[in-house]
């Protein structure tokens, strides 16, 4: 059970949904989003659901400068941080990706490269303290390139192939690095899709899981659970037909 | 897969449309769409659809914004459940100051529909605890309100239906508890006339009463039920221990046939239910969701009544018309509608500030109905002449069938009320109540 939290993407549904089921049990919070008014209600909610001292950090993932010694100034505070929680994304139009190249590149700045720089330091002091645990939600849209969504399934699918050498490389060092790879999830990033159908999970579902998953230290999760089945029916599709699919 | 935007009674059954701001401060209004605000659902006619117009669902205000456990007072989004307030308030010694069958309504729903519980002859409804609230009209302005600050709105938002605007938040007080445990007493009654010498001396000893009636008996075991007073469990010893408290569990997936509920089923399983804790023991102890929630521990309970779904029909009647209740009663049995669920309670005095607001004193009698069509319909239509008689009146959180003649008998500041709706709101009650 983690005692001291970070959780980058405080504001995110699944983010806020994961702090409440800690709140009753930790004593130390860290909250990272970029809107500081969004991110003020979010602490004074989770302070008073159950954890006692909850600090904020305000954070473009966007912007490289914004939070290039957040680590430190984070650990300079709190220095028993346990368990690092990454929960921010975004989802980018694909069509547009595809006509603007500093569109892509956004979007792999804020699902992938800030995540990358963040981890760095990170993984640093968790080999450093030989003990610490990492949670990233990745996506199943990393799991295989897909022409309507690639820009956002290379993100992930690069995080999670990222998350997998670190996991190796911390493993030795009592480090736990969890990768989330949540389905389709009925959350405000998701609002304009159409959320018909039985495969949309509600933010609270996910939340459990991964919960779940860092109390057991596990190493990929698909949430909810049957998404590792639907993933490894569409990873087997051989390329020479899967190329002709829309997906 | 059924919407999220349904009645928790089935029906009508239809498709609603809605929408969930993801924060507060981005909820914004079109000019040509009416609006109507949507908690969890729970509601079990149409006061929670707006057919014509959209949804305004609150499941993302979900935010508390200040607990002062030193006092007891809490400011929340009205979209936070009390099954969220008990697991925060429990632990820290507060439990709600009034708390309806259910633990799944949100707060901005138990304002709405001024929800009582099983102390309202102690505490009155929760409206009576609401100290102040924000309301968010559909032109976009912002009001915050109280008993004395825009008592208009305040009083009209309170049992309002939420026609009066979206409540972006609110601040209420808690009452005290020393433990997640109920004390309970159960004294069984053979008759009515048993549950009204029981009610009427034995009451007030307790901070909460209700009463079980078992509608499927006729003959000499004609209104008998079983009388359950609580309070609070106190331990001599303290300990964080006392305030643990338990989940529900098991849900039903499908909806069951219809016939599963049928009468001779239901008159077996209330037999069985009376005689069991006729020889139980009068004085328990139990948990808190096992004596305020008790259908809870079922989620999705609506589906043992089937995809035709069921009607509920609450109704008050002053203490004065034993014999219309028994008159009620009586249409129940001979048309062998026999209720899966009666409770019975007497309401007190305690006046809530809000201008719709149900409970009156006299007697309260929830029901529900299998629906079976015209014919349940047409059951409801006699129950409301006779409520209507003397000089009742009706839950609209449960009803979809209300006139609106009966509506303006029942709720006689009906005219004071419509001029504080918001223009902007409505929902398939009001359109049918209001014409």
């Amino acid at each position: 059970m983690p005692k001291s939290l970070v959780v980058f993407g405080a504001t995110s549904a699944i983010g806020q949904a994961v702090c409440r089921l800690h709140a009753p049990h930790v004593s130390n919070v860290v909250l990272c989003a970029r809107d500081p008014e969004k991110l003020d209600v979010v602490a004074a909610d989770i302070r008073h659901r159950g954890s006692a001292t909850v600090s904020t950090f305000v954070v473009d993932f966007n912007e490289p400068s914004s939070y290039a010694t957040l680590i430190e100034r984070i650990t300079a505070q709190t220095d028993d941080i346990d368990t690092w929680y990454f929960f921010y994304g975004s989802l980018p139009d694909q069509s547009d990706c595809e006509s603007s190249l500093s569109e892509a590149q956004a979007a792999l700045q804020t699902n992938l490269l800030s995540v990358l720089d963040l981890l760095h330091p990170i993984a640093n002091r968790i080999q450093e303290q030989q003990c610490g645990t990492i949670a990233v939600v990745s996506s199943v849209a990393g799991d295989r390139g897909r022409g309507s969504n690639y820009l956002y399934g290379t993100a992930k699918g690069a995080l999670s192939l990222y998350l997998q050498g670190l996991r190796n490389r911390l493993a030795r060092h009592g480090g736990t690095v969890l990768d989330v790879k949540p389905g389709f999830v009925k959350t405000p990033m998701t609002a304009h899709l159409d959320r018909s159908g039985l495969l949309w999970a509600t933010p609270d579902k996910i939340a459990a899981d991964i919960v779940a998953a860092v109390n057991k230290k596990s190493d990929i999760i698909y949430t909810p659970g049957y998404w590792r089945l639907i993933m490894l029916v569409i990873r087997s599709i051989p390329e020479r037909l899967f190329k002709r699919l829309s997906l | 897969m059924t919407s999220r935007y349904r009645s928790w009674g089935y029906t009508p059954d239809t498709d609603q449309s809605g929408h969930a701001p993801a924060w507060r401060s981005e909820i914004s209004f079109a000019d040509d769409v009416s609006y109507l605000p949507f908690g969890n659902g729970r509601s079990y006619g149409d006061s929670c659809l707006n057919r014509m117009g959209t949804v305004l669902d609150s499941q993302h205000q979900n935010h508390i914004l200040d607990f002062d456990v030193d006092t007891g007072t809490i400011t929340c989004e009205s979209g936070v459940t009390f099954a969220e307030l008990i697991d925060v308030c429990v632990p820290n010694g507060w439990f709600l100051p009034v708390s309806p069958g259910t633990r799944f309504i949100t707060v901005g729903g138990a304002i709405a529909n001024d929800v009582h519980g099983k102390n309202h002859h102690k505490r009155g409804t929760f409206g009576c605890h609401v100290q102040m609230m924000e309301i968010l009209r559909t032109d976009g302005s912002r009001t915050s309100c109280s008993a004395t600050e825009n008592t208009n709105l305040f009083n009209a938002t309170i049992g309002g239906l939420g026609l009066t605007g979206f409540i972006s938040w609110a601040t209420f007080s808690l009452i005290p508890v020393k433990s997640g445990l109920m004390r309970v007493e159960s004294l069984p009654f053979r008759n009515l006339d048993e549950f009204y010498d029981i009610s009427s001396s034995r009451q007030d000893a307790f901070e909460y009463s209700v009463a079980w009636l078992d509608c499927a008996a006729s003959g000499h075991n004609f209104g008998r039920g079983i009388f359950y007073g609580g309070d609070h469990h106190e331990p001599k010893i303290a300990d964080t221990k006392n305030f643990q408290l338990e989940k529900p569990g098991l849900s039903i997936p499908v909806n069951l046939p219809s016939s599963t509920l049928n009468p001779l089923f239901i008159k077996s399983f209330n037999t069985l239910y009376f005689h069991k804790h006729r020889m139980a023991k009068r004085h328990s102890t139990a948990p808190l969701s096992n004596y305020f929630y008790p259908l809870d521990n079922l989620l999705n309970w609506y589906r043992i009544y089937g995809r035709r779904g069921f009607f509920q029909y609450q109704f008050v009647v002053p203490t004065t018309c034993k014999d219309h209740l028994k008159s009620i009663l009586d249409i129940i049995t001979r048309e062998r509608s026999a209720s899966f669920l009666a409770v019975l309670k007497e309401f007190g005095s305690v006046p809530s500030p809000g201008l719709l607001s149900f409970p009156k004193p006299g007697y309260c009698l929830a029901l529900d109905f299998p629906n079976k069509g015209k014919r349940t319909e047409q059951m409801i239509a006699s129950l409301d002449v006779i409520v209507r008689d003397a000089d009742g009146s009706v839950y609209p959180a449960k009803d979809r069938l209300m006139t609106a003649n009966a509506f303006k008998q029942y709720y006689p500041h009906y005219r004071e009320f419509s001029r504080m709706i918001d223009p902007g709101m409505s929902s398939d009650f009001w359109q049918r109540v209001s014409q």
